[in-house]
């Protein structure tokens, strides 16, 4: 099962954008005219395929809006059977509970990345603690 | 360009933040890909060598459980490589693939341990959009601060 081409690369694009739909996304990958590979998921596309046109197609992809498109990689081939759910007998495949949670917070990340090019000032955040344990304590007793 | 290990290391979040600031993660799912592709033993899901426990060795002690000696064995190298590191803390999603809680607090321990420039913050709660400005913020600012090319680190 071993592939042997090491300049074969994967990249996992998630798009979390109010103006960029993930078919946008995989129409501008298909006019490319590379010799790629995608696969559209829920989250965005998978793309495949040689190092420097994975690079170039994603980076097109990327700029159509910058701070709303997120960009890993991933190790396994789209539809590799060690990963894929067709011949694991269904469920989610290993890693997709981490990046649901990512996804989750990628519009406020996006947010922030505008406010970080529009050199938005910081305001002072509050942390929320834990509960001390004598406060804890405190409040057990003082209800019996 | 400075090579920053991300913790947690298949972060999508993080992996994304260091490109997009111009340095190089070094993250999971690229070594996972060496280890997947590299023509050797057949063994799905990954392709475990007789190397692989030994090089585990190299971070932790024989009588740690093998699962954190086998994952350490991929993690190991990549915190040797590292020119600086983010760790994120009190990451809800810190199981799953990225499976043990001793192997997280060895990779973060040893990040620590390194004598390179180390960002540590926590994951933004929810929707919470001031928490998630702090934490894109803090990133951005540090990954600026670290030299764009080989020859400016070393001065």
């Amino acid at each position: 099962m071993a592939e042997g081409d090491n300049d074969t690369l994967t990249k996992i694009v998630v798009i979390s954008s109010d103006s960029v739909l993930p078919v946008d996304a995989a129409m501008k990958i298909y006019q490319s005219h590379t010799d790629i590979v995608i696969k559209e998921t829920c989250f965005g596309t998978m793309v495949t395929g040689p190092r420097d046109a994975v690079n170039r197609v994603v980076k097109e992809v990327v700029d159509l809006d910058r701070n709303h498109i997120f960009v890993k990689e991933r190790g396994f081939l789209p539809g590799d059977e060690r990963r894929c759910r067709s011949s694991r007998g269904g469920g989610p495949r290993p890693g997709f509970h981490y990046l649901r949670h990512e996804v989750q917070m990628l519009p406020t990340i996006g947010k922030a990345l505008d406010a970080y090019d529009r050199k938005a000032p910081l305001k002072e955040v509050k942390q929320k603690k834990k509960l001390d344990v004598d406060k804890l304590e405190d409040l057990i007793e003082s209800h019996l | 360009m400075v090579k920053v290990i991300i913790y947690p290391t298949n972060s999508l979040i993080l992996s994304d933040l260091v490109e997009r600031f111009g340095h190089q993660p070094i993250a999971m799912m690229e070594k996972i890909k060496e280890k997947i592709s590299t023509v050797s033993v057949d063994s799905p899901p990954l392709n475990i060598t007789a190397e692989d426990p030994k090089m585990g060795l190299k971070y932790a002690a024989v009588e740690v459980p093998a699962g954190v000696r086998g994952r350490m064995a991929i993690v190991g190298p990549m915190i040797d490589d590292a020119q600086a590191g983010i760790i994120v803390n009190e990451s809800p999603m810190a199981f799953g693939c990225m499976g043990c809680a001793r192997t997280n607090e060895l990779t973060k321990y040893l990040i620590r341990q390194r004598d390179m420039p180390v960002l540590e913050v926590d994951y933004p709660r929810g929707d919470n959009e001031e928490e998630a400005k702090e934490f894109v913020y803090k990133i951005a600012e540090f990954l600026k601060s670290l030299p764009k090319d080989e020859e400016e680190g070393k001065a």
